[in-house]
């Protein structure tokens, strides 16, 4: 077959990985151009910050900028829109000159201005109650680490005076979010971590040290695997070959313990293209797949299960152009990069919307990303609309088939026992139970969830070598557990954690699609 | 398309546990659906059942009117609470017959306590006596309490062996030395000092207990020693800390130490210490962040699953559909933006009071905000509390008011839906801080909750 290494395309959706401007079309939004600016993150070319005309009246100015963006957006005037929508406000977090106040007529909450992205009330709900800490994987192994709360509402809180600089703690969070599920209050810890975490990296940081470089080249993944499959063989090889790797740790601090993952020697999008498509057709059951970097260039097998099972249950899957979810930049604070991929993902999967699909996950990370992250901290046309159109695919099937009544009485030839472990960025959607319910009925799987520990490896995390040894700490209790436990296959939905399962027990690591599409065809 | 079970329980913390297994035990096929980690791991891991009557009127009656804020009240007019209880069941019947355990009646205590010893097994003690244990908690206050972690046994008040109880400096929210005065002023019959060790100081200042916990589960080194060991190493020195009323200097033969004493391993860490120490270690429970509450929650969802109930966390319940007749047939999860129905033939309410959320306040009023069901207050605001901060508050007994079944009631007294119960902290009319009773009623109404949702479901 031909190899397309631009395989963001599928033909359908249009080339536009040269930047240029989608024709709008009607009906379908101008994606990716924004109806008001990125949090605080400027566009690139964007003039960095504007001078507030009129210091008492700030959050007007803001709104109005907003409304400007709009209205100029149809006639394109794109300059005079960048330095409204600035608004005078320095970060748009906040953080600017205090307006004058009025002392007989203000609202408490003018105090601190606020911007697109006024976190005020979440650090206002915070009531120093400390579940966050006590439920952070990386406070419970490095004592340096200040914990959850001081990365998001203390440290907010200090932002708001001009001289403080933000914690370089703040890149020892790994994102695992599971303080936003611990924090009774709904404060919306890991948007905090994250926009300071850009702040930090956008600010802070020096672009030209290893690190910042290292960071870039491990948050975009997608990027060097694209260019890693081109000779998928010779890069596995060459990226696992010891003298390569013991560069790789000097130069780039990537450890050298850690095993690159296999590339696939066709990848889903291949094969895809390969098998013509979809093979169902079907205008009233569709959805459109977001398979993720992983499951494209690494384990397609995960992508094919899911076109597979979905297929069987009649629906009509798309497999729209699409680019990183953005996971591993929220991670490190590479939000410029994160905020270009979904532009992109977010027009091509509004139009699928649009033709009446849903948008379903493989990747926990990337669902969580598309349902929780994409709205917290951009504000795309269309952005809301993805978000609640996002499913992860076991859930999706779930929620809509009588998986439970196909799946009673199942028997799967080979009887197999799996150690599941649930990534965090399942738990925080409610879905680390769903895999072992699923197959509790199926005759001979047996499904062991190995507790609920962190894996510890975070995405890139893990990846680093100054976190190398904390994150094989963190997983230290889930290989324990795996190792305990019946089965010597692991299971799980996340990529990564999958990678630190392998690489902490030996164990073979499935996704439940896989299993899920075994037993449907058994 | 609606993900269907017989009862769905929503909420994650004692009282759901309690009504999923009840109903699942009655043949139901149980779901429970909560939207934060469970409040256990902020609870003290201690299971009070009634440790005092407290008075709901001032021994002086008021001038005229009901209590207010506007009226200044002389603290000395409000007896002091009838306790500590030597017997929870005793006081029962003093409590206002608007108290669930009135409502409910006693025996749904005792089976709800039968059915936590058996859930708790080993890791529970106090369950061979209907009597209740005096177990000194963080603070130096000792507290009445029915049930308690293995871990603290060697701690209990009534024991008359000396004792030794440790701190950090590092741990800044505890001051053994006068956590053993507090001790010794609350009068109990054993010698006891506090003393403050180096151990912690390896690690920083602000460091988090999971991570002490960690140190000693895994036995890490520590400056070259193995945790256990070091700890252990710096108790040492005051093991003959004490000293008796006729100043003679004690050995001691139990040493308390914050609740950090391991997570996963907590017992293998007891059990080291104390053959380092020659002396029982126990764990003085905590606030939150309370290692005893996580251990009580991995406990307790470990039996969830063995009783093959289904659960999960992070997606709140936003709403309801209701039938012709008036029946719940839906609630709404909200999954990270998109609401799914979840159907169930009952329902129990478990989601908490004030506090855990499971009731809602402004400056309007008082609300249930995932049935709306009727939460009983007065109209007027300064009605909300008295201003005697340890007085009768009746914020502190709002709730929702059920009947003999856990039924909430309307505010005409009749059941507001046929299908919904109700359970734990939302329930009203009982004050369970001043009472010592919370875990008590969420045993008691969880029990009555989940059987009656059950038998409403496959009736």
């Amino acid at each position: 077959m031909t190899r397309d290494t631009d395989d963001d395309t599928d033909g359908a959706g249009g080339e536009r990985d040269d930047g240029s401007e989608p024709g709008a079309s009607p009906g379908v939004p101008a994606a990716g151009r924004d109806e008001r600016p990125s949090v605080f993150v400027p566009h690139d070319g964007e003039p960095e910050r504007a001078v507030a005309t009129d210091g008492g009246a700030e959050r007007d100015a803001a709104t109005d900028g907003g409304r400007a963006t709009n209205d100029a957006a149809t006639d394109g005037g794109r300059a005079t829109n960048d330095a409204a929508t600035d608004g005078g406000v320095e970060s748009a977090t906040g953080g600017a000159e205090s307006a004058e106040l009025d002392p007989d007529a203000y609202d408490p909450v003018d105090v601190f201005p606020g911007g697109d992205l006024d976190l005020r009330e979440g650090a206002d709900s915070c009531y120093k109650c400390t579940s966050c800490d006590t439920s952070c994987p990386v406070a419970e192994v490095d004592e340096e680490f200040p914990g959850p709360k001081f990365q998001g509402p203390e440290q907010w809180r200090l932002k708001r005076k001009e001289d403080h600089d933000i914690d370089e703690s703040i890149t020892s969070c790994s994102n695992c979010m599971r303080c936003d599920d611990a924090c009774p209050s709904s404060v919306p810890l890991s948007q905090m971590h994250n926009e300071a975490r850009g702040q930090f990296v956008e600010e802070q940081m020096e672009k030209l040290s290893v690190e910042y470089v290292r960071n870039r080249i491990l948050a975009n993944y997608r990027t060097s695997a694209r260019l890693a499959s081109v000779f998928p063989r010779t890069s596995s090889f060459v990226m696992n070959f010891g003298p390569v790797r013991w560069a790789m740790e000097k130069t780039l601090g990537i450890p050298k313990e850690r095993d690159f993952p296999e590339f696939a020697t066709e990848t889903f999008r291949e094969w895809w293209k390969a098998r013509g498509g979809a093979q169902v057709q079907n205008p009233d059951k569709r959805v459109a797949y977001f398979h993720g970097c992983y499951s494209n260039y690494n384990t397609p097998e995960v992508g094919k299960a899911m076109v597979r099972v979905y297929e069987h249950f009649g629906y009509e899957v798309m497999v729209p152009p699409q680019k990183c979810s953005g996971t591993p930049m929220f991670a490190n604070g590479m939000l410029k990069d994160a905020r270009r991929h979904a532009e992109t993902n977010v027009e091509s999967l509004i139009e699928a919307i649009g033709e009446g699909a849903d948008v379903i996950a493989s990747c926990t990370s990337c669902s969580m990303s598309l349902r929780q992250e994409y709205p917290e901290l951009f504000d795309i046309h269309g952005i809301e609309d993805v978000s609640e159109h996002t499913y992860e695919a076991l859930e999706y099937l779930r929620i809509n088939e009588d998986l439970e009544g196909e799946l009673a009485g199942t028997k799967l030839a080979d009887e197999q026992s799996f150690a599941y472990h649930a990534p965090c960025h399942a738990r925080n959607q409610g879905l680390s139970r769903q895999a072992v319910e699923t197959f509790r009925d199926v005759d001979g799987v047996t499904m062991e969830d190995v507790g609920d520990s962190c894996s510890g490896i975070s995405g890139t995390y893990g990846w680093k070598e100054e976190k190398y040894e904390k994150s094989m700490k963190i997983g230290e209790e889930m290989f324990e557990h795996m190792e305990d436990a019946e089965g010597d296959v692991g299971m799980t939905e996340c990529p990564t954690c999958a990678m630190q399962m392998e690489h902490g027990t030996g164990y073979e690591i499935k996704h439940p699609l896989q299993l899920l599409e075994e037993t449907v065809s058994a | 398309m609606a993900i269907d079970s017989d009862v769905l329980v929503v909420g994650g913390g004692l009282a759901a546990i309690t009504a999923a297994i009840s109903a699942s035990r009655e043949g139901a096929d149980v779901r429970l659906v909560s939207h934060k980690a469970s409040t256990l791991r902020q609870a003290s891991g201690l299971i009070d059942a009634l440790g005092y009557v407290p008075a709901t009127e001032p021994a002086q009656p008021l001038r005229e009117g009901p209590p207010t804020a506007g009226r200044e009240l002389d603290r000395d007019d409000w007896p002091d609470p009838e306790g500590p209880l030597a017997d929870p069941f005793e006081g029962i019947d003093r409590l206002p017959e608007t108290h669930p355990y009135r409502i409910v009646g006693a025996d749904a205590l005792r089976e709800g306590l039968d059915l936590f010893d058996e859930l708790a097994g080993d890791a529970y003690r106090g369950g061979h006596t209907d009597r209740n244990a005096l177990v000194p908690t963080f603070g130096g206050s000792v507290k009445p309490t029915a049930r308690y972690p293995a871990a603290a046994e060697a701690g209990i008040a009534s024991d008359d062996r000396p004792a030794l109880i440790v701190g950090f400096r590092s741990l800044t929210e505890y001051d053994a030395r006068a956590f053993a005065g507090r001790l010794e002023a609350a009068g109990v019959p054993f010698d006891v000092a506090g003393a403050e060790v180096e151990f912690a100081e390896a690690f920083r200042a602000d460091t988090k207990v999971t991570r002490l916990a960690k140190a000693l589960d895994h036995d890490e080194e520590i400056d070259g020693v193995p945790a256990r060991e070091a700890l252990a190493k710096a108790v040492a020195p005051h093991l003959h800390d004490v000293v008796d009323a006729d100043g003679g200097v004690d050995r001691v033969e139990r040493v308390g130490f914050p609740a950090f004493l391991g997570d996963d391993r907590g017992d293998e860490v007891r059990a080291e210490l104390a053959d380092r120490l020659g002396a029982d270690a126990f764990e003085i429970p905590m606030g939150p962040p309370s290692l005893p509450g996580l251990r009580l929650e991995d406990r307790l969802y470990d039996a969830l699953d063995a009783e093959g109930v289904r659960f999960e966390t992070g997606n709140p319940v936003v709403g309801i559909e209701t039938e012709a007749d008036g029946r719940v047939e839906t609630v709404a999860v909200d999954r990270k933006g998109r609401e799914t129905p979840y159907g169930a033939d009952a329902f129990v309410l478990a989601t908490g009071g004030l506090v855990g959320k499971g009731l809602d306040s402004d400056r309007e009023g008082v609300r249930e905000p995932v049935f709306d069901l009727h939460v009983e207050q007065p109209d007027d605001r300064y009605e909300w509390f008295v201003d005697d901060a340890f007085g009768d508050q009746p914020y502190a007994r709002f709730g929702v008011r059920p009947d003999e079944r856990g039924r909430p009631l309307d505010g005409d007294g009749e059941a507001q839906y046929a299908n919904v119960f109700a359970a734990g902290g939302v329930v009203g009319g009982a004050d369970v801080a001043r009472e010592k009773s919370a875990s008590g009623v969420s045993l008691a109404t969880g029990l009555v909750a989940g059987r009656q949702a059950a038998t409403e479901a496959t009736q």
